[in-house]
């Protein structure tokens, strides 16, 4: 039990400073009938050298994105993370750090939020950023309730472009306190759908760009027809990388933004952790959910930084409080600004339109295939193509082959009638070979 | 008395003279990248595209975004000296209460950091992700093992995520059976974190408070009289806010029950009994737990955390998606809401939830084995309590009858007539090379003090801590005011003025006028 410091003689020693002659002394509140001996069906204290060999069969069962070629988005990127990040963020003083309610030893945490919000705040082209959420879509949900809190309103419009994991997880939480959503049709181009929705109750309308099928649209009619209707837009964007080389959804009269920074800085990680990007307008601030840091100065006048606007928060308000959240992905949002700082707006533009370069040359490839249909009008790095197959059973013939095509639409949402439509994404990790075998191998399978 | 500390001579002369440059020396002073010299700069090599996006036409990003870059040892300076600005359990005793700062092995981070782990996709083909789910699945045997209880969410990305997750699916069970409508109650007692009634309210509960007893209990004669047909749940800390475990825990669950209402355990102190006590033998319906606490992964100044949630067989069938199930064909994943699963109340995050944070806790409870866990809960109890003796006769322990459990709880009773606050106090501590503990919380006690050493504090570190503390407080009664209005003295900085960042926020770095750096 190499991570317990105390010895049996200090153990001894401490019972005896307390006053009590056992160990079970201390538990005597704990009713006779709850108290447990063991457990005979978990084993027991293992050393370094075994849980590394029994975690690492398990990890040698899964087939890592990086050891073949990789073509699945659907909102979570593979990207190249420079080694800098992963060792900065293992530094202890950032690891093993708390929140930083004691802003004089704290600086080093407040400080890197501080710059992670001004960062999301230009990227998102919004005027302020939180501190991060737990990811993107639940920022979204949380973008939701805003919007309600700030029009008295109960009604999202969700347009049908809008990742369908993202929808089902807002609607879990939003119709819990009585919000209604009304999600539009799944639609390869349709965000402008959306605008017919809107009536006299609609709180928001949602939209994601580039969309679930890889479509990005210039939202600023929707903005305007949303804002008209006295409703807020919620701009929802899975792939940070895109911010880099498409409008930003400030430019385009976001009110809320509600995005997933994962793309830059953060590993796959089977989904987790991730790190919800939230930003909005000035005004709407106090109704914003989430840690906020701020500058102010110390006793002597000097610069620095606290957590600030807390009075929104849990353990202020308790249940008037502005949402039940008292965390933030704090070390996500270290690896986000770390690899942002190295790729500053430079090397963001160049990886975007890397990003895009390797898309459009996967399309090219595909749509060489016979019965492959390019569906994507507009895309970043992320489209779908119909099949003359169903998409998840070619994927799995092709996982078979060890090529990860992609994700079958239908994966996300089963009852769209889209079981033909394969997401296929691409980024700067994706090689001119990789293209090559994905394109081969399907031809493969397409032509069996 | 032992004098464990850093060794000086205490006769030394040690006024300071100002630096010229404001440096202290190593602790370099550090700007914002905002103010180097980075714009146009990359610390990234890529190769130059070959597109320039013109196929989007005006859907193109043409304005400045605003993003300065380093180089990478600019990058590499920037944050280290950063870092050395932070306090971290690393460095010392992080006594935060309620927040369990432990020691954090890097076998688990170098566990989640395995290719098989950290690299897979959250909707990559089932067939290639046979190992994650299986971690997940052995995960959730131990989980329900140590709390005796029949099933497990996984998902929920923090504990307050798994408390919306438990009530969630308490509000789900009693829509299935038509209760609803009427059990629009939930009780929580005065000594709930903020997030407990935060999660009710948010769930469209009313929340309606339970009073406390004068030795930091649940008031069970309260709880009795609150109890009826229009109540969901119950929300109990165990062991609570204050430290104590709930002696009428039986009776509590057993009210609640007849009531026809569910017991929702936070969980967030487990620590403190794992491998002794199964919460499902206290008739727990729904608990959280955070990994980060009890489990150790690291808390990375502020998150991710990771909230699995445990649940009774009655609430069992209402768990959101997803989760791991295991077949003659291996492990799969139920993503929907459909057959078996059709009375999940739906889903709380886009993908599987916090993969990196279930790897390293496995790793954890691997290391310790269900008999190194015992331990865990047996030593972070007495470290608590040694503590709480030998600080007991300076300070005022808030309930000094009786055992704490893993956390000692002081008010401000013992600094009366001294004109020293709680956070006074607090801050004098960081004076002295320690991170305060929990200042006014709980709030049910004045002027609180939690401290929480946790097990992985050695007896030489809790002498070392104590010794400081006692000096401290012989100070304060001394009349040392000085040493505490104005402290820290020794910090990166002073006090920080708080009143003033939230009275006119300023939340991010613009471009000083007149520049022409682009800041939105």
């Amino acid at each position: 039990m190499r991570y317990l410091p105390l010895t049996p003689d200090d153990r001894t020693a401490m019972l005896s400073a307390i006053g009590v002659k056992s160990i079970d002394d201390l538990f005597v509140d704990v009713p006779g009938p709850a108290q447990r001996d063991g457990f005979v069906d978990l084993p027991r204290v293992a050393g370094e050298m075994e849980v590394e060999r029994a975690l690492s069969k398990m990890a040698g069962r899964n087939v890592a994105a990086g050891s073949v070629p990789f073509f699945c988005g659907a909102g979570a990127y593979k990207h190249h993370v420079p080694a800098t990040v992963d060792h900065v963020i293992q530094r202890s003083e950032f690891l093993t750090s708390y929140t930083p309610y004691q802003p004089e030893i704290a600086q080093g945490t407040l400080q890197y939020l501080y710059e992670f919000q001004t960062q999301v705040a230009n990227l998102t082209g919004m005027p302020v950023a939180n501190a991060s959420l737990y990811d993107g879509s639940t920022a979204m949900a949380e973008g939701v309730l805003m919007a309600t809190r700030v029009t008295r309103r109960n009604k999202a419009i969700i347009s049908g472009g809008v990742h369908p994991h993202y929808v089902r997880a807002t609607e879990t939480v939003v119709h819990a306190v009585g919000v209604e959503t009304q999600a539009l049709t799944a639609a390869i181009d349709a965000e402008a759908a959306v605008i017919d929705a809107i009536d006299k109750d609609t709180a928001c309308v949602v939209v994601q760009t580039p969309n679930v099928f890889g479509t990005a649209t210039d939202v600023t009619k929707i903005a305007e027809a949303a804002h008209a209707a006295g409703a807020l837009l919620i701009v929802v964007v899975t792939e940070a990388v895109s911010m880099g080389l498409l409008k930003s959804p400030g430019e385009m009269g976001a009110d809320i933004v509600a995005a997933e920074g994962q793309s830059i800085g953060n590993a796959l990680n089977y989904g987790g952790p991730y790190v919800g990007l939230f930003a909005t307008r000035d005004k709407l601030v106090r109704q914003m959910p989430g840690r906020l840091t701020g500058e102010t100065v110390d006793a002597d006048g000097e610069r620095g930084f606290v957590l600030t606007l807390s009075t929104r928060e849990q353990h202020i308000r308790r249940d008037k409080a502005t949402s039940n959240i008292c965390t933030n992905s704090g070390l996500c949002t270290l690896a986000f600004t770390i690899h942002m700082s190295l790729l500053g707006e430079t090397g963001l533009r160049k990886l975007a339109l890397l990003n895009h370069e390797k898309a459009l040359a996967t399309r090219d490839a595909l749509a060489a295939i016979p019965g492959v249909e390019i569906l994507t009008p507009r895309f970043f790095n992320e489209f779908a193509v119909r099949l003359p197959k169903n998409a998840a059973e070619v994927v799995s013939t092709l996982a078979d082959h060890h090529v990860l095509a992609g994700v079958p639409y239908s994966r996300l949402a089963p009852d769209a009638g889209m079981d033909d439509v394969l997401l296929v994404a691409a980024t700067e990790t994706t090689m001119d070979v990789d293209i090559q075998i994905l394109a081969k191998s399907l031809t493969k399978v397409l032509g069996a | 008395m032992n004098t464990v500390g850093r060794p000086t001579a205490p006769n030394a002369v040690t006024a300071k003279p100002a630096t010229l440059t404001g440096a202290r020396g190593l602790l370099q002073d550090e700007h914002l990248i905002f103010e180097s010299d980075g714009w146009g700069k990359t610390g990234v090599d890529l190769p130059e595209p070959t597109t320039d996006g013109s196929d989007l036409g005006d859907l193109v990003r043409r304005d400045p975004i605003g993003l300065p870059g380093l180089s990478e040892p600019e990058t590499m300076r920037h944050y280290v000296r950063l870092s050395q600005k932070n306090h971290a359990i690393d460095l010392a005793i992080y006594p935060l209460g309620s927040c369990t700062m432990k020691h954090n092995p890097r076998l688990n981070e170098k566990m989640a950091r395995l290719p098989g782990f950290s690299d897979i996709h959250p909707l990559q083909p089932i067939s290639t992700v046979q190992g994650a789910l299986e971690l997940m699945d052995t995960l959730s045997h131990w989980l329900k093992t140590l709390t005796g209880m029949p099933a497990v969410a996984l998902s929920p990305k923090a504990g307050a995520h798994g408390e919306l997750c438990g009530l969630m699916a308490i509000r789900a069970a009693h829509e299935a059976s038509g209760e609803h409508v009427r059990r629009r109650k939930v009780l929580v007692p005065t000594s709930a974190h903020g997030t407990n009634p935060a999660t009710a309210a948010f769930v469209g509960y009313t929340v309606v408070e339970v009073a406390q007893t004068d030795d930091g209990r649940v008031d069970v004669a309260d709880l009795a009289s609150k109890l009826g047909d229009d109540v969901a749940a119950i929300m109990v800390t165990n062991p609570n806010t204050c430290g104590l475990f709930e002696r009428d825990i039986l009776e509590i669950s057993r009210l609640t029950h007849e009531a026809g209402a569910y017991f929702y355990c936070d969980g967030a102190n487990f620590n403190a009994i794992v491998g002794r006590v199964r919460p499902g033998d206290l008739g727990v319906d729904a608990m959280h737990i955070n990994l980060h606490k009890t489990f150790s992964t690291p808390h990375g100044g502020g998150g991710p955390g990771a909230g699995p949630v445990v649940l009774s067989a009655a609430l069992a069938p209402f768990a959101p998606a997803p989760w791991v199930v295991h077949g003659d064909n291996g492990y799969s994943l139920i993503e929907r809401e459909e057959g078996d699963a059709a009375q999940a109340f739906g889903r709380l995050c886009a993908f599987q939830g916090q993969m990196g944070m279930y790897t390293r806790a496995l790793s954890y409870m691997m290391s310790h084995g269900s008999d190194g866990l015992r331990q865990v809960a047996e030593d972070a109890v007495l470290n608590a309590n040694y503590i709480k003796a030998r600080l007991g006769d300076l300070m005022s322990p808030a309930f000094p009858d009786g055992p704490c459990m893993h956390e000692a709880l002081f008010d401000d009773e013992w600094l009366k007539g001294t004109d020293i606050t709680t956070l006074d106090f607090a801050k004098a501590m960081i004076d002295e090379g320690f991170h305060p503990m929990t200042m006014y919380f709980p709030l049910v006690v004045h002027g609180a003090m939690l401290i929480e050493p946790t097990e992985t504090e050695s007896k030489q570190e809790l002498d070392r801590f104590i010794h400081a503390m006692r000096l401290l407080a012989q100070a304060a009664k001394a009349g040392d005011v000085d040493r505490f209005k104005g402290a820290p003295f020794h910090a990166p900085l002073k006090r920080l003025d708080e009143t003033r960042a939230a009275r006119s926020p300023v939340l991010r770095w613009t471009a000083p006028q007149g520049t022409n750096i682009a800041a939105e």
